[in-house]
């Protein structure tokens, strides 16, 4: 392995799921005792993808999910208390349905004049 | 139980840099509840990839934010290169190393600079800044600019320290090291900054772990998590070990920053031991096509960069997680059950750089 291998080896493995296994493995992650690092979303072609990532040490994982536009998330909030922050942004700059995210900021998060800039129908 | 009054907190507050708003819940004087309000100067640079090539996004990426300007734009060239596979000169890596810790040096001492404007004293506010200016001094040498440095690029850096200048500066840095112990002395030991920082605003370890803290606040709550141990840039070379604390109040941050000043001084002198020679980037050619997650231990914690490309000169997509953004979780905890004065002093103790949470 080389030194630029060893050095971005924690970033590595992102592994791709269906939205309906996101919970059972956020709750083996948090079981396991890994921490949240962040969530993002990103748009592409009219999906979504969202990458939840998580650390345990210094090792890295992703989880990834591919959605359709219109289709519902269930909030990982009851797991990990930060990730209510992540997803409220998600749902006001993305447009990214998620349900019961705890505490729900109701689109006060961000004090912007333009609804979910980020969203792909915005876009061009 | 007492009548619930509604603060609202900023976002323009003279403990306040730059914008961020809270609606506190207060029963009397207590706090009870926090509610967070951002985005009121949200500049939406990440999606600047749309119109940017791959090269222009490390100058979008620098501006991300004025104080840790040079690893923004570190982090997203080190995300780049693993995507490109670009081996990286090590003289390239160790003078990112130590304009990194230059910076964690000046970002602390703005820190603590701030913190003494906060609860009044105003002559430690002065040396705090007097000395970070002596930094910004060696930036302007070093890069030509103070703020935004422009020297990272894809591949390696744009700019070259010679030997006599790295010499001055290791010298520069010896007898600062005499000055930062005098002046931390007072923020450690002076019985009015203990009044105002002992005992307040607790965040235990399975609460920072919990609510996703990142840097120093998490590492006052007795977590040993500090990015710099994975080995990028030429931390790998470098003896690094975090600097923890069991505490978890507001005295525990401010005793890791300023461990984390020593710590900085201390890996600048083992980057000028071990400076190699040799040449400071290395051409890049094509574009790049896949994805990555780069992490880098910014002053205020782990920074989260994603890039994802497809083989043009845009970029798919850059997201970067901000570590203020992360710890804004656990400023609301520690500020539940607060009292109302102390509301500004919490808020500090995360560092919080609203410029970078809105990027």
């Amino acid at each position: 392995m080389t030194e630029q291998e060893t050095m971005t080896a924690p970033g590595g493995l992102i592994e791709e799921i269906p939205v309906q296994d996101l919970l059972p493995r956020v709750i083996e992650k948090k079981i396991a005792n890994w921490r949240l690092c962040q969530i993002c979303a990103v748009t592409l072609q009219g999906l979504y993808e969202l990458s939840y990532s998580f650390a345990d040490g210094y090792e890295f994982h992703t989880l990834r999910l591919v959605i359709g536009s219109d289709e519902e998330v269930p909030s990982i909030s009851q797991v990990y208390d930060c990730a209510f922050l992540y997803e409220n942004e998600m749902r006001e700059l993305f447009g990214v349905h998620i349900q019961h995210i705890a505490p729900d900021m109701q689109d006060k998060l961000y004090r912007i004049d333009t609804k979910t800039p980020f969203a792909e129908k915005r876009r061009g | 139980m007492a009548k619930q009054t509604v603060v609202p907190f900023g976002p323009q507050h003279p403990v306040l840099p730059e914008p961020i708003h809270l609606d506190l819940v207060l029963e009397d004087e207590t706090v009870v509840e926090a509610v967070p309000s951002i985005g009121y100067v949200h500049r939406g640079l990440e999606k600047l990839v749309e119109k940017k090539d791959f090269n222009e996004m490390v100058y979008v990426a620098e501006r991300i934010c004025g104080i840790c300007s040079f690893m923004h734009g570190m982090g997203y060239c080190e995300a780049v290169e693993h995507i490109m596979h670009v081996d990286v000169p090590a003289r390239a890596k160790y003078l990112r190393t130590l304009w990194c810790e230059m910076s964690r040096l000046h970002s602390h001492l703005l820190w603590l600079g701030l913190l003494a404007d906060a609860f009044g004293f105003e002559s430690l506010f002065m040396q705090s800044w007097r000395m970070r200016e002596k930094i910004l001094d060696m930036f302007e040498a070093s890069t030509g600019g103070r703020v935004i440095f422009s020297v990272n690029r894809i591949g390696g850096v744009l700019k070259d320290i010679p030997p006599e200048m790295l010499r001055d500066f290791l010298k520069r840095f010896d007898d600062m090291g005499a000055d930062l112990r005098r002046l931390t002395r007072t923020f450690l030991d002076d019985y009015s900054v203990n009044e105002r920082l002992r005992d307040v605003g607790f965040l235990t370890k399975e609460q920072a772990l919990s609510l996703g803290a990142v840097g120093p606040m998490l590492r006052a709550s007795g977590v040993c998590y500090d990015v710099r141990k994975t080995g990028y840039a030429a931390y790998g070379d470098l003896e690094v070990e975090p600097v923890v604390s069991t505490i978890g109040d507001s005295y525990a941050r401010c005793q890791v920053r300023i461990g984390e000043l020593f710590q900085s001084l201390d890996l600048i002198r083992q980057v000028g031991e071990k400076m190699p020679t040799g040449p400071i980037a290395v051409p890049v050619k094509g574009n790049p096509e896949g994805e990555f997650f780069m992490r880098c231990e910014q002053p205020r914690g782990e920074a989260v960069y994603y890039v994802r490309a497809n083989g043009t000169k845009n970029l798919d997509r850059m997201r970067v997680r901000t570590p203020t953004f992360a710890n804004i979780p656990a400023m609301l905890q520690t500020l539940k059950g607060s009292q109302l004065a102390d509301v500004p002093l919490l808020i500090l103790t995360i560092d919080p750089c609203i410029s970078c949470t809105e990027r």
